[in-house]
């Protein structure tokens, strides 16, 4: 495939490469600022589904 | 800052699990019906509209968008609402969504049953209707889209990343699969051909079950787990992490569906490592999913939806374990053709899917009728019964799958083949089919049931069509607090930069992995004897096509001693390159057919398709009596003849004029065949078509190497 195709593209080998830069980065960034985030925010996104004001009713379990 | 208020549309999310409800029963039915034809093919009802190879997409496509997609919407509808506290962008274009959808799936309802089909799995459905699709789901985006910006609550909560994911790679995968040249109305041929095809088209079908079958649904379990439970998700920071690195990874495991096939070794190395890679992200939503009940067990036991919930949760957990190790080549070798990749497919959509499904529903309709579930008893029925059903569908579809497998493959210690003729391995695995249609069954059972209980709850409550709430608008100055992180500021309220990075994800492993095949098609030498097909054989193809011969046969032949030995010399990439599209097939039902051309005698062919009981004792394949009542339709040649040059293959221009021609001498060459052999057939009927097909089929590189033989 390489010795076929690919090769007859200009640098063709930087490309698998830039990939995993693009990758790589990404990725690190993203632990990074997982790790790091404060814990009030993390703490309110979670609970957003609980506090979206929709209306309650008797929950099913009570109707055994 | 003045608090608004406003109201939550529930309308357009009962009416949309109104049609999943219906769907679902519908689209069970339909797989039972398939279930029990494997078992017994006289459910076949030798009528074309009935069989098989017609009903088997009827039920992928009816589970697929007709239940699973209007489930998908009934909780995007229901969850985005509240998450952003807002009602939906715009009430007319959710009703033009719903109405527009339904009218889909009654297209495909009509038009697969009738024989109107593409071949290509899960894009069946032909050009008007995939036009069709491309315009809902661009009304239900711009719905969407519209909902975030006009939200009143900044920050977008994890299930809205998934459901922006889910838009925006279906509209991607659904157009670039259905790039299709029109050659009727109802008749298209793919763009793409042989190995591009195959690789768009598994691309595609992976990336289906990534982002409409799993990225939704990951969002309603981060909205509607956590609001059963009562309690947050167990980790924020996971789901961050699981996401982006779902949604970069799912994309390039599509070549998993095609190992060992004339796909090349990068591409098929590319999808077993990033399938595998792929348990990561999968396993950390199943975590999280499972977590968050920490401390809450015991509520498992009293709550039927917090149950239905456990079981998806962890069905999701076992099919994201088994198919990345169903891509592992030295186990794909064993599944792939098999029952076994059925039985993987089920636990995902039983399980997880349908499953998920189920308890959504029976949080949602009490709420919304502001009542109680009918009856808590009926609904743990419904779980023991689909759990039961779960287990006895796949089950057997292991053994079945793995029996067969290796029966195909046992060789005595003389060098043969043991099971030499593939229906000794058929006949095997019947009873084992018939375990699976009692899962079936079992499934349907339990989501009858369900649709009972849904309907007294709704009739002993009174609908809330509109929920008054309130909320606070967004401000127009918005800095974020200077603790929020980056990532926040930057990226998680800004939906639109948000939808675009979530797009570029995604179309950098469908870019790496497909371009350089395109290339291919330029650059390498295809084989100087493979020819284009003869009008004659494109019509049988088209039949071929029509019939989803292509449901039970595959054609491509794995470099295996076993397929060799039984099939003939193994498919190479170069004899496809004018298959549009593709018919390299899933699953041996039937055996393969790639080299099928020049093993049988016309009459044998005929006789087959007429009654393939009486040639082949014990065959589970339906009769075709019509084609040989029904007779082609010459005039269509000529479309058909500059359809396929406008895609590609070299038919000579103003070759149309002679076409008919060349197609009626080919049609009397084998009519005369026939009638030595006792059988009188007119030209024009469609058997003869087929069997011209059939019998080309793998013969162009025979004639190479005899001429190679001769050379020497």
């Amino acid at each position: 495939m390489y010795k076929n195709v690919l090769q007859s593209i200009d640098n063709i080998a930087i490309w698998p490469v830039i990939s995993f830069v693009i990758f790589f980065l990404f990725f690190i960034g993203l632990l990074w600022w997982v790790f790091t985030t404060n814990k009030t925010f993390i703490d309110k996104m979670k609970s957003m589904p609980l506090e979206d004001n929709t209306r309650e009713h008797d929950s099913n379990s009570r109707n055994l | 800052m003045e608090i608004e208020k406003f109201s939550y549309d529930n309308r357009i999310v009962k009416a949309f699990m109104i049609a999943t409800v219906i769907f679902g029963l519908v689209g069970m039915l339909v797989g039972l019906t398939a279930a029990i034809q494997l078992v017994y093919p006289i459910f076949n009802f030798d009528t074309a509209y009935t069989t098989f190879g017609r009903i088997r997409p009827l039920h992928t496509n009816a589970i697929i968008f007709a239940f699973v997609g209007n489930a998908m919407f009934a909780g995007v509808y229901y969850s985005m609402q509240r998450l952003l506290k807002t009602r939906m962008f715009s009430d007319k274009l959710s009703w033009i969504h719903f109405w527009g959808w339904q009218l889909i799936i009654v297209a495909a309802a009509i038009t697969l049953p009738l024989g109107m089909t593409t071949s290509k799995e899960y894009a069946e459905l032909e050009w008007p209707i995939d036009i069709a699709i491309t315009i809902i789901w661009v009304v239900f985006g711009w719905n969407m889209i519209g909902t975030i910006i006009k939200r009143r609550e900044r920050h977008m909560y994890v299930a809205i990343w998934f459901y922006i994911a889910t838009f925006v790679t279906v509209a991607v995968l659904h157009v670039v699969n259905s790039f299709e040249m029109p050659v009727t109305l109802f008749k298209s041929y793919s763009w793409y051909a042989g190995v591009q095809d195959a690789l768009v088209q598994w691309w595609y079908g992976h990336n289906a079950v990534a982002f409409f079958l799993t990225t939704p649904f990951l969002g309603m379990m981060y909205y509607f787990l956590p609001k059963a439970a009562n309690r947050p998700v167990y980790s924020y920071r996971l789901s961050i992490i699981h996401f982006w690195s779902l949604i970069f990874i799912y994309i390039w495991a599509g070549p998993h569906h095609l190992l060992y096939t004339s796909l090349p070794d990068w591409a098929q190395s590319l999808g077993v490592v990033f399938s595998i890679m792929l348990i990561a992200p999968s396993w950390g939503g199943m975590l999280n999913g499972l977590m968050t009940l920490r401390g809450a067990w015991d509520r498992v036991r009293e709550d039927p939806v917090l149950k239905f919930m456990v079981v998806a949760v962890t069905a999701y957990g076992m099919a994201t374990l088994e198919g990345p190790l169903l891509s592992l080549k030295n186990v794909n070798a064993i599944a792939h053709f098999t029952d076994w990749i059925v039985a993987h497919v089920h636990v995902g959509g039983l399980g997880w899917n349908g499953f998920m499904i189920f308890a959504v529903l029976y949080w949602l309709v009490p709420r919304m009728w502001g009542t109680s579930l009918f009856s808590i008893k009926l609904a743990n029925v419904h779980f023991w019964l689909g759990t039961l059903g779960i287990i006895f569908y796949a089950l057997p579809m292991y053994v079945s799958g793995v029996v067969q497998s290796l029966m195909w493959k046992e060789f005595n210690p003389e060098g043969f083949l043991v099971y030499k003729n593939f229906l000794e391995t058929t006949v095997q695995i019947l009873p084992l089919h018939g375990l699976r249609a009692i899962g079936g069954a079992l499934y349907l059972t339990g989501a009858i049931i369900m649709t009972y209980n849904l309907i007294k709850t709704a009739h002993a409550g009174t609908f809330i069509a509109d929920e008054d709430t309130e909320a606070a608008p967004l401000t127009n100055n918005y800095v974020a607090a200077r603790n929020a992180g980056w990532h926040h500021r930057v990226l998680e309220h800004k939906p639109v930069i948000f939808t675009v990075l979530t797009l570029i994800a995604i179309l950098i492993g469908g870019f790496i992995e497909m371009v350089p095949t395109f290339l291919i098609k330029s650059n390498v030498p295809t084989i100087a004897a493979v020819k284009p097909y003869t009008p004659l054989e494109l019509h049988g193809r088209d039949i071929y096509v029509r019939e989803g011969c292509v449901n039970c046969h595959t054609q491509m032949i794995r470099p295996f001693r076993s397929e060799t030995e039984r099939y003939g010399e193994y498919s190479k990439a170069g004899e496809f390159v004018y298959d549009h599209p593709f018919l390299w097939g899933s699953k041996r039902t039937g055996p393969d057919l790639h080299r099928v051309g020049g093993k049988y005698s016309n009459s044998w062919h005929y006789n087959h398709m007429l009654a393939p009981d009486a040639v082949s004792t014990g065959s589970i394949m339906p009769a075709y009596p019509w084609l040989f009542e029904q007779v082609i339709n010459k005039a269509a040649t000529g479309g058909k003849i500059s359809a396929m040059r406008t895609v590609g293959v070299p038919y000579e221009v103003g070759y149309e004029d002679e076409a008919v021609a060349d197609l009626e001498k080919q049609a009397q060459q084998i009519a005369t065949s026939l009638k030595g052999d006792g059988i009188e057939v007119q030209p024009e009927a469609e058997i003869v078509a087929l069997i011209a097909y059939l019998q080309r089929l793998g013969t162009d590189i025979k004639g190479e190497k005899t001429a190679a033989i001769e050379n020497k």
